[in-house]
């Protein structure tokens, strides 16, 4: 079972990931998410129906094509496929800041115990922690460092225009 | 110099948990060595030849009394008793053990030190003019911006897992001693249209195995827009910089095969967009941190002094001395002392626990108790009194830091080579000191004025060759450690990347192909105020080529 945190907390992931409409497949009911290619292909159809709608991007991929629709998604996943690969950061920060995105942002991939306070400070607020990773100490790593210096998703002033 | 906060303090403390959390979990194997490298290495551990090596940041290369005899206190207790100036204003610590690493961190965060972000692919630590200040050709202080930059990026959320490695630095003086041209971001200060001050930003340069001069993508920055032009800047490499391979992963290649018109666009639109944001630095941001750097009292003195001028004439070495390590002072009566960390003895850069508690008590004595560490790997006590400086000789002599070489030929950058480094493929230091012992004539290398030699130990280029009026490479060439020359480098304001010269040098044949090297230019100089560079800029490679091959 996928290791679920969701606004710092475990929590049951009820969201499918779904593909395959090209090829006949019918739409199921409830949370699905698809890829971004299944999203620009069929979006019309997608959005004939009821139950939430997310979209997963990889980290190459420019958001500018969901501009449009930002407010139509309820989940946005974001791909960080090794650690040292942090562009889903900032598509995480352009998410909130700059397209105003308020739903579910989660990060999946090799998601470390000892990145989710750099993430949670772009913006993402659930998690697929990797299979190996310990679930309740990860969830203190919100909470290690409680000092930030420079504005991002979580604060809008950098420490020294805040008020202490 | 800029105090803590109690925040900063906070943060400190923070970070030494976390970091003891994520040795002890690698000690238990619950972190796999390959998840362990990028955490320690935000925290400055390498794994070296022989052992881990320690990187503490020195912001803009200042340090207090205190701090040194700190640094001095960890070499002495968890090292070999000595420590290494690293060409980024740094220190490095070469035989830590892994379990004694969060002690260190303990006792440095206790005098405001750390390790963070001094190595992995993060923003560094920002380095600036070791004379900024207190230099005469400064148009304005650079290290209140420095500091502002320091707090910005570090552990900055969205910059912490870049492409690659990240480096800036500010220079606010005419002559650039910070080498700004050849990082990934240098920022000159300047004077704009209506006589602000801002900055030039340079995008873009860097050694290693692709040397590259940054290209200037904004003659004038205003001030207050320092920051989110940084994030902008550094945003755009995120999300574009290459990832597929190491050696094409720095910003001076995104820029080089973006085209530098089109990464300016990128930037400039990526701006318009934050410029406005909580990064937007007011007056008052800058003023407050402003009032950390301000001028001490200055005591009023003449800018002349009876007994300095007497021993100046009957004294000879004293005379020698001052001539090559002293520089004028922005105040009357005061002068900018070099430490020179060069000798046969020792290679450049290091500094001994002894050597490093005495200049934390000189520097209390004659010099407002600061002092800094400078690119090209020596020291500076920033404000001596002109009428203290005979005194301070002797005390600097007997502890071997008196060399009359500062700029001058036995003033040697050099990496840690084969003898402590994995990456490199040939030794450097031992190079470097045969060359120092070379030409230990002070004749001769006041004769030869100014020029430098650099040394790195493989292509990744730490020992900075490539902007060297004489560059030295060590290569390993089917098995045997050969050596390349490279000439008319310059990491200062007329930046440039020197060319190889021709087929490598054997170890024991390089020290005379440098000999030879001078040898041209002393039999070519139209006059002693010609330069080296200057003189292999109006000749051309032809004499050298000659002379080494011919």
């Amino acid at each position: 079972m996928v290791k679920y945190i969701k606004d710092r907390k475990p929590d049951i992931d009820d969201w499918m990931p779904f593909t395959g409409l090209e090829d006949g497949g019918s739409l199921p009911s409830g949370n699905i998410y698809v890829p971004l290619e299944e999203w620009l292909a069929a979006r019309d159809t997608l959005l004939t129906r009821n139950g939430g709608l997310g979209v997963r991007i990889s980290n190459t991929d420019n958001l500018e094509v969901l501009k449009e629709d930002i407010n139509r998604f309820d989940l946005i996943v974001l791909e960080f496929p090794k650690m040292a690969d942090g562009r889903a950061f900032t598509q995480a920060r352009l998410l909130r800041e700059q397209y105003g995105f308020e739903g579910e942002i989660r990060a999946t991939g090799d998601v470390l115990r000892d990145q989710l306070f750099y993430m949670q400070r772009c913006g993402i607020n659930a998690f697929e922690i990797r299979d190996d990773q310990d679930l309740s100490a990860s969830l203190k790593a919100f909470d290690e460092m409680t000092v930030t210096y420079q504005p991002a998703s979580d604060e809008e002033f950098p420490i020294w225009r805040r008020e202490s | 110099m800029y105090q803590y906060s109690e925040q900063d303090h906070q943060l400190l403390l923070e970070r030494v948990e976390q970091f003891r959390g994520q040795v002890q979990r690698r000690i238990s194997g619950q972190l796999s060595e390959e998840e362990f490298k990028h955490q320690r290495l935000r925290n400055g551990l390498y794994l070296q030849l022989h052992a881990y090596m320690l990187r503490v940041a020195i912001p803009y290369g200042l340090l207090s009394s205190e701090q040194m005899r700190t640094l001095a206190h960890i070499a002495r207790k968890y090292d070999k008793g000595y420590g290494h100036i690293s060409t980024r204003q740094n220190i490095q610590y070469n035989w830590p053990k892994l379990e004694d690493v969060p002690d260190i961190l303990d006792d440095l965060a206790s005098v405001e030190m750390h390790a963070i972000q001094t190595s992995g692919n993060c923003i560094r630590n920002t380095t600036s003019d070791p004379l900024a200040g207190v230099a005469r050709d400064e148009l304005e202080d650079p290290r209140p911006y420095c500091e502002l930059i320091r707090q910005w990026s570090t552990f900055h959320p969205e910059f912490n897992f870049l492409p690659r490695k990240f480096k800036i630095a500010v220079s606010g003086a005419t002559h650039d001693r910070a080498a700004v041209a050849v990082h990934d971001i240098g920022l000159r200060l300047v004077k704009g249209p209506d006589e602000e001050t801002g900055f030039e930003v340079y995008v873009g340069g860097g050694l290693g195995r692709t040397p590259m001069i940054g290209k200037v993508i904004r003659p004038f920055l205003p001030k207050q827009d320092m920051l989110t032009y940084l994030e902008a800047i550094l945003r755009v490499y995120n999300t574009l910089g290459r990832r597929d391979n190491i050696y094409k992963a720095r910003i001076k290649i995104l820029v080089h095969e973006t085209g530098e018109e089109k990464f300016r666009e990128l930037v400039e639109a990526e701006w318009e967009k934050i410029k406005e944001s909580g990064l937007f630095l007011r007056e008052q941001d800058i003023s407050r941190i402003k009032e950390f750097f301000k001028d001490p009292d200055y005591e009023v003195l003449p800018d002349t002094d009876l007994q300095f001028e007497n021993i100046l004439l009957s004294n000879a070495e004293f005379a020698r001395w001052a001539d090559k390590n002293i520089e004028l002072h922005k105040q009357p009566g005061y002068r900018i002392v070099y430490l020179s960390l060069k000798t046969a003895h020792q290679p450049p850069g290091d500094v001994t626990s002894d050597q490093m508690d005495a200049i934390a008590d000189l520097a209390d004595k004659y010099s407002l108790g600061q002092i800094r560490t400078t690119h090209r790997q020596n020291l500076v006590l920033s404000d001596v009194k002109l009428r203290d400086l005979p005194t301070l000789w002797e005390e600097l002599k007997t502890l071997e830091l008196a060399t009359p070489n500062y700029n001058h030929v036995t003033d040697i950058i050099s990496c840690p080579g084969l003898d402590y480094c994995a990456l490199a493929t040939a030794r450097s230091i031992p190079i470097s000191q045969a060359i120092t012992k070379r030409f230990d004539d002070y004749d001769f290398v006041n004769d030869l004025g100014d020029v430098s030699i650099n040394i790195s130990g493989c292509i990744n280029a730490c020992g900075h060759h490539h902007v060297a009026n004489i560059g030295i490479l060590g290569v390993n060439k089917k098995g045997t450690e050969v050596y390349q020359l490279t000439l008319g480098g310059s990491a200062r304001e007329d930046a440039s990347i020197g060319k190889i010269i021709g087929p490598a040098f054997e170890a024991e044949q390089i020290v005379d192909a440098v000999s030879d090297v001078l040898a041209v230019y002393l039999e070519n100089r139209e006059e002693q105020e010609e330069s080296f560079l200057m003189t292999y800029r109006r000749l051309g490679d032809a004499p050298f080529k000659e002379k080494l091959y011919g």
